[in-house]
């Protein structure tokens, strides 16, 4: 079948310009990513995790997140109460629908801190290696040695309790990895001949960093990213649960698994409910990062 | 142009190349042959400022390079690498590789600059946009080629360039090469395994063994048979079939 | 060269641009037996393309179409990764083109040659390293030991290429195609090289498919030649008789050889021709 029209602009093996051979590069990663299931549903996953985020008070009443009805109590799924209601009597669907917007900015506050950190001191560590590698890694050392939650105590604890900062809390001490990641791979692309070649060319330092090797990193990273998200969201329920992370009405799902464990035998869907969101997202974010890795990889054409 | 004094440079601990001198004038074609592994591509990476020489001088348009250089120092030179498919970012098209090289320089006409050092190098708009590893060996070769010409440097090192072109495509590197350096003065620096393809390009050859050059001698004296060396005597034997 | 070791006929290959599929290799066919057959043509005909297909190394968006596809009595058309898995090493080897990036960057490049040997030959360690440490030396490799210790990119680019023929001949493959297996070796180690795949030929008739630039080189040494253009088979000659080759884009290639003996100031250049695309008979 040959396409007609703009798909044969976008898909002609010799474009006109650049702007032509971009967008047709974007359109062929794009149908190669549609052509991944499981890419997709993670991909709609994160997607409805956004739209429910943004759409939650349009699904359910803001009030019903807080509202306290005792003599409702724990009540099974039913009409009323779709996820049933937990041990406050609060309605669970609400919760978990507004505990979207939590999750949500856990993942998009640590992703902002963490990449950039973790980059702006692996790539350069790599690449100049001597005395700047040294500094930055030992400083990367002293925050890997100390136990995550315990700095995460530290943090929340200098900051005052509460989700924004046990999310600061946790990507302070998440990026350490990240940076070993890029100097390592910094480290094994420096001395290839494409870099080499740049350098003769008179590219600078930044430049070189910049168009040679983050894109070469970048996937990498980005994919450890994905796959470390259901961990991160997990950390942020501890937290949570020691009183540090979401406070008390907060429907933060992690407290909420956590408030469900008591009553998991006879009550089941009060933990399983909100555990089940946090698996489903976490999965959604792994099938992402598996298909945004064969996107990066353009051999794998 | 170039100017090596006493150059060692060593791996590890090893000298892997010991003692070379050599000069090329501006605007001459010099050629570097020898046995495998005795040093001539680390000999082009020093020039070119890759691998520091652990004792000697070398320099380049008068300048002594000193360990780390200036980004005009690194500019003097421009280098095909010997491994074709390391030589280009796998994640970048052709276009942007050489479009890098025109952005950072700011020239001009960029366009038209691309697109005339890829005809140079006989290849098309069809190659243009696509990824490395879909070219073949030799079309990657000739990327590398356009990438170190479209600057147009005062000098070029060509670590064996043509060793995976057909020979309708070598020769037209060759001639390519030949008329740089007439026109606009190039100085070459040519490693090849190819005695006839070295011969053609230079007039003076140096050959190299373990890490030292044993002989110099000039193209007429090749062809001539007129060789001291043991070695020398021996490529040249091996060189006909 | 009586008996048949590979046999390929209309074989197809087409990458896909999707909007403009690009055929690599249009229908080409040849039969190797226990001989030495060279392959030379234009840069991007596709000769490791044909490689590649027959080693099933080719990317899986790659389309692959074949009358015939024969490793000795083994059908090659529509084996999957697993079955050529079994034939690779063993039956058949293929000595890669870019032979620095087919090796593992992270393990020394003797234990890969001693991993080969144990995968195929199942003899122990201390056999498997003897094996690859005679193996380098065979191919010429000054000091073995060392290089038997050294990461792949610590090798000139000669080195990579004879310790890639080291690991493809160690298994002891019925079929060898070598990519331009010596295009990095100074003329006199070439020889050597060359030697000892001529005598795996000899002692064990081994079937050599040799790519290569080098017109001196095929047609010293192999049997016969065939000449690649634009996806196709354009002429297969005696190796003896290339000199007397009757294919304009043949005759071209000759006449562009730099001749050490007699240097001209320019070298002639073909211009490609759509009527090249007739083979000769
Ligand atoms: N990064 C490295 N680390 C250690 N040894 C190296 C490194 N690079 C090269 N060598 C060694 O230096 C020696 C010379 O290598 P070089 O690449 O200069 O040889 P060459 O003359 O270009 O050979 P060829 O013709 O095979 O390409 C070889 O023995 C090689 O093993
Ligand atoms: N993955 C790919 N996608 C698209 N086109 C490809 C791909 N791989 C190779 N090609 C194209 O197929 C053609 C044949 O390539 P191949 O590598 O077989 O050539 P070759 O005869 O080995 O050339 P050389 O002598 O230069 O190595 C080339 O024009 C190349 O650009
Ligand atoms: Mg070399
Ligand atoms: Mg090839």
């Amino acid at each position: 079948m040959k396409p007609v029209g703009w798909q044969a602009w976008l898909l002609t093996e010799t474009p006109g310009g650049r702007a032509q051979a971009r967008a047709g590069r974007w359109y062929r990663n794009l149908r190669r990513f549609a052509r991944n299931p499981l890419a997709m549903s993670g991909l709609f996953v994160v997607l409805a995790l956004i739209a429910v985020a943004l759409a939650a008070p349009l699904l359910a009443p803001a009030r019903a997140v807080v509202l306290q009805a005792l003599p409702d109590r724990l009540l099974p799924p039913s009409l009323a109460h779709p996820f049933g209601t937990d041990e406050l009597g609060r309605d669970l669907y609400a919760r978990v629908v507004f505990g979207a917007r939590i999750t949500l900015s856990i993942v998009a506050m640590v992703a902002l801190i963490v990449l950039p950190i973790g980059l702006g001191i692996g790539l350069p560590a790599g690449y100049f290696g001597g005395w700047i590698d040294l500094v930055l890694m030992r400083l990367t050392d002293i925050f890997l040695a100390f136990p995550r939650l315990i700095l995460a105590l530290a943090f929340a604890a200098a900051l005052g309790p509460g989700i924004r900062n046990a999310v600061i809390a946790i990507a302070l001490t998440a990026w350490p990895p990240y940076a070993r990641l890029a100097r390592a791979e910094t480290l094994s692309l420096r001395a290839r001949e494409f870099v080499l070649a740049a350098e003769l060319q008179g590219a600078s330092a930044w430049r070189i960093l910049r168009t040679q090797i983050l894109p070469l990193c970048l996937p990498s990273v980005i994919i450890r990213l994905t796959l470390d998200m259901a961990g991160i969201i997990l950390t942020a329920a501890g937290l949570g649960f020691l009183g540090l992370g979401a406070q008390p009405p907060s429907p933060e799902w992690g407290a909420m698994v956590a408030s469900g464990r008591d009553v998991l035998l006879d009550q089941w869907w009060v933990a399983t409910i909100p555990g089940l969101a946090i698996f489903v997202v976490s999965l959604g974010f792994n099938l992402l990062g598996d298909g945004l890795r064969e996107i990066f990889d353009p051999r794998a054409a | 142009m170039i100017e090596l004094h006493d150059v060692s440079i060593a791996y590890g601990g090893r000298d892997v190349v010991r003692g070379v001198s050599l000069s090329v004038a501006a605007g001459e074609a010099f050629g570097l042959v020898g046995e495998s592994g005795s040093g001539k591509s680390t000999i082009l990476r020093a020039i070119a400022g890759l691998a520091p020489p652990r004792a000697g001088h070398i320099r380049l348009a008068g300048q002594e390079m000193p360990r780390r250089r200036t980004r005009a120092q690194r500019m003097l030179a421009q280098m095909v690498f010997q491994d074709p498919y390391g030589s280009l970012h796998p994640a970048q098209l052709v276009d942007q590789s050489l479009q890098d090289p025109v952005a950072i320089q700011r020239l001009d006409d960029g366009e038209g600059r691309i697109a005339r050092a890829l005809a140079e190098v006989g290849l098309g708009p069809a190659q243009r946009f696509r990824f490395p590893h879909q070219l073949s060996g030799g079309q990657r070769q000739r990327v590398a080629i356009a990438r170190a010409l479209i600057l147009a440097p005062p000098v070029l090192l060509l670590d064996e360039p043509t060793s995976a072109l057909d020979v309708s495509v070598q020769a037209a590197i060759l001639n390519l090469l030949d008329r740089l350096r007439r026109e606009r003065g190039l100085t070459l620096l040519l490693v090849s395994h190819d005695l006839a393809v070295v011969a053609h390009l230079c007039a003076r050859i140096a050959v190299m063994t373990e890490g030292e050059i044993v002989e110099t001698t000039t193209a007429a004296h090749l062809a001539a048979g007129e060789v001291t060396h043991p070695y020398t005597r021996a490529l040249l034997e091996a060189n006909r079939f | 060269m009586s008996e048949i070791l590979l046999e390929v006929a209309d074989l197809r290959v087409t990458y896909p641009g999707e909007g403009g599929d690009f055929a690599a290799l249009r229908g080409i066919g040849f039969a190797l037996g226990r001989e030495r057959l060279g392959i030379v043509g234009e840069s991007g005909s596709g000769k490791s393309t044909a490689g590649r297909a027959i080693m099933g190394l080719l990317p899986p968006s790659a389309r692959v179409g074949a009358e015939v596809l024969r490793l000795g009595e083994t059908d090659l058309r529509g084996l999957d990764e697993a079955g050529f898995r079994r034939l690779r090493g063993r039956r058949i080897g293929m000595v890669l083109q870019d032979p620095k990036y087919a090796l593992n960057p992270l393990l020394r490049v003797g234990e890969q040659i001693a991993e080969t040997h144990r995968t195929h030959l199942r003899q122990g360690r201390r056999a498997a390293r003897q094996a690859a440490l005679a193996m380098l030396e065979s191919v010429h490799i000054r000091d073995p030991a060392r290089v038997y210790r050294a990461f792949p990119h610590e090798l000139s680019g000669g080195m990579g290429q004879r310790v890639m023929i080291a690991m493809m001949l160690i298994a002891g493959p019925e079929v060898l195609i070598a990519d331009e297996p010596t295009s990095a070796l100074d003329a006199s180690v070439q020889r050597q090289v060359l030697a000892i795949l001529d005598e795996q030929v000899r002692a064990r008739g081994m079937g050599l498919l040799l790519i290569s630039h080098n017109l001196h080189l095929v047609r010293a040494f192999c049997d016969r030649v065939l000449v690649m253009y634009a996806g196709r088979v354009v002429e297969s000659c005696r190796a003896s008789e290339l000199a007397a080759a009757r294919h304009p884009y043949t005759r071209g290639l000759l006449a562009a050889l730099p001749d050490l003996a007699h240097r001209r100031a320019r070298l002639p250049v073909l211009a490609r021709d759509p009527d090249w695309l007739e083979p000769v008979r």
